[in-house]
């Protein structure tokens, strides 16, 4: 089922029981059909049934991001500070409860197991791509982006997501947005800063190092 | 009470990474060496001095001709024995609870300070220090060595105790600061060293409310909301500012003007230059206002200590902040953990 349809059952759910769970099991209903209204169709469509995104299509993973910086996106595709085709009419559709429970969902979704093998062959310690992520570009007054997103990019709180379990088109859309001024929803203008001091060579180098780390997940060694 | 800011860092002793390069100890310096000019400053582009505040400042040149000391990159680093140690450096000073934990006390990594791993300008820079050692300081009346001073730097700063000057984690680090200052004059204040401090003054004297507000919208994103800084899986990330784990009260970074000066030219983190100069001594003294562990040279109350080595007034040690007398209720404990 992948498109918009009416469920009274949900909609009647989301009005008369407030509580968590309910909220929960009103979550899993849009990832999986959308909640019927306009343009909010189903997550799971493209983020996948496990959270992981779609590497190739640049999707983001979103299962095990942080509750607070899934929600802040959610909002801020809806205010227009994050511009996104795709995102931005959904996020539009869905009210302030449902993308709350949205943002809760997917961050306790675990890390699907097949993100603890790195999608590719870590870049070497002295390519481009691994200098910036580890120490940036300091005349330039980039930091090392581990400095920030923490180690291999795992991510740091609700502020600072994983890089890492990312894909590299995903990681340079973004890099070339805050560069646009697309995406302008960043705390501090931290990554507008940061980005406009990367060229296209920068910031493919610099995705596909990140796209190649690994993360801890659920079930797998890493 | 007005003393040269140089006077200050001898009498402060805190040392400490922070004030390794962020203070000369010299009585002509730093106040001095804004109207100083160097023996030959066309000789050696970087030796300028510096000569105004704010010049912390992303990478701008001041002056037209006048640049910062260039460090040579660390890909040039050779692969000799020489090179090896200046390696083992560079780890510590980047890693140092994980390759010199034994004299470390708390959370801090030398390079939480000392940004891009020691070689930014305006950010206390190996490079700044190592030319200006031996040093006299008042402090304790004595030619200090580098080592000397790198020992401090572990024993306040890093609240722990200091490394052998014979031993391996000081001539590491020594090995790295000599090869980051290659080329760099002997005896020169090079632009770029230390924290921008000169002329660099409060417009307003500097508040903890005000403060406060400054934390919470551009600090609290990194350093958490109780300052105790971020990690992840066990690896720190952001470095607390305050409490048991962070530097003890005898470090450099407990002045307020070394810290204003240091958040003036490089804070938020990649956005140095971007506060006012109200707002960075507003929130150096709200990180400044908050307890940590004591200075290891308490002498038994807190009043005696403020008189012998915080009697200034950018130390907020032995005031009274909010109704709390600073330094009466230290955090955790002063040494190694």
């Amino acid at each position: 089922m992948r498109l918009p349809m009416r469920n009274t059952a949900l909609t009647v759910a989301l009005l008369i029981l407030p509580a968590t769970g309910v909220l929960a099991a009103g979550a899993t209903a849009i990832a999986r059909q959308g909640n019927g209204r306009g343009a909010a169709v189903a997550c799971a469509s493209c983020h996948g049934a496990d959270g992981g995104g779609q590497a190739a299509a640049g999707v983001p993973r979103l299962a095990g991001l942080n509750t607070a910086y899934l929600l802040k996106q959610l909002n801020d595709f809806a205010n227009g500070t994050r511009e996104n085709a795709t995102m931005q009419p959904i996020a539009t559709a869905l009210s302030k409860l449902e993308r709350k429970a949205m943002a809760a969902d997917y961050s306790a979704m675990p890390v699907p197991a097949s993100f603890a093998k790195p999608a590719a062959a870590i870049p070497a310690a002295d390519s481009l791509g691994a200098r910036l992520a580890l120490r940036g570009r300091w005349d330039k007054q980039v930091p090392g982006c581990v400095q920030c997103h923490g180690p291999h990019g795992v991510g740091v709180g609700a502020h600072f997501p994983p890089l890492a379990g990312q894909s590299a088109p995903y990681i340079a859309a973004q890099l070339n947005d805050w560069k646009k001024g697309t995406r302008r929803n960043d705390p501090l203008e931290l990554m507008q800063h940061v980005s406009s001091a990367l060229d296209k060579q920068d910031i493919k180098a610099v995705s596909t190092w990140f796209a190649a780390q690994s993360l801890n997940a659920e079930g797998a060694t890493p | 009470m007005k003393i040269l800011p140089g006077l200050w860092c001898m009498t402060v002793a805190g040392i400490g990474l922070a004030l390794l390069a962020g203070c000369s100890g010299r009585s002509d310096a730093p106040t001095a060496a804004s109207s100083a000019a160097p023996a030959n400053p066309t000789s050696v582009a970087s030796t300028a001095i510096a000569t105004a505040p704010g010049q912390g400042l992303p990478a701008t040149p001041v002056n037209g001709t006048a640049t910062v000391f260039t460090p040579p990159p660390e890909s040039a680093i050779p692969a000799t024995p020489f090179g090896a140690m200046v390696r083992k450096g560079e780890a510590i000073f980047t890693h140092t609870r994980a390759n010199a934990g034994t004299w470390v006390g708390n959370d801090l990594d030398c390079s939480n300070c000392h940004l891009d791993a020691g070689r930014r300008a305006h950010s206390a820079p190996l490079w700044g220090a190592y030319v200006r050692y031996p040093m006299y300081r008042a402090k304790n009346h004595e030619v200090n060595s580098f080592a000397d001073r790198l020992q401090g730097c572990f024993r306040y700063s890093m609240n722990g105790k200091a490394p052998p000057a014979d031993g391996e984690t000081i001539k590491a680090l020594t090995a790295y600061a000599y090869w980051l200052a290659k080329g760099a004059p002997t005896g020169a204040t090079l632009k770029g060293a230390g924290y921008p401090k000169q002329g660099f003054t409060p417009p307003q004297p500097p508040n903890y409310a005000r403060g406060q507000k400054v934390y919470e919208h551009n600090c609290a994103l990194c350093h958490g909301a109780d300052g105790q800084g971020q990690s992840v899986g066990g690896s720190l990330v952001f470095p607390p500012l305050w409490g048991s784990d962070s530097f003890n009260w005898g470090a450099g970074m407990g002045r307020l003007d070394n810290a204003a000066a240091f958040i003036k030219a490089n804070m938020p983190f990649s956005r140095g230059g971007t506060l006012s100069d109200q707002d960075a001594w507003d929130a150096a003294y709200y990180l400044d206002a908050h307890e940590r562990p004591q200075d290891p040279r308490f002498t038994g109350t807190v009043a005696t200590t403020r008189k012998k080595y915080h009697d200034s007034k950018w130390s907020l040690y032995g005031t009274v902040v909010n109704g709390h007398l600073l330094g009466s209720a230290p955090t955790g404990k002063t040494g190694v953990r």
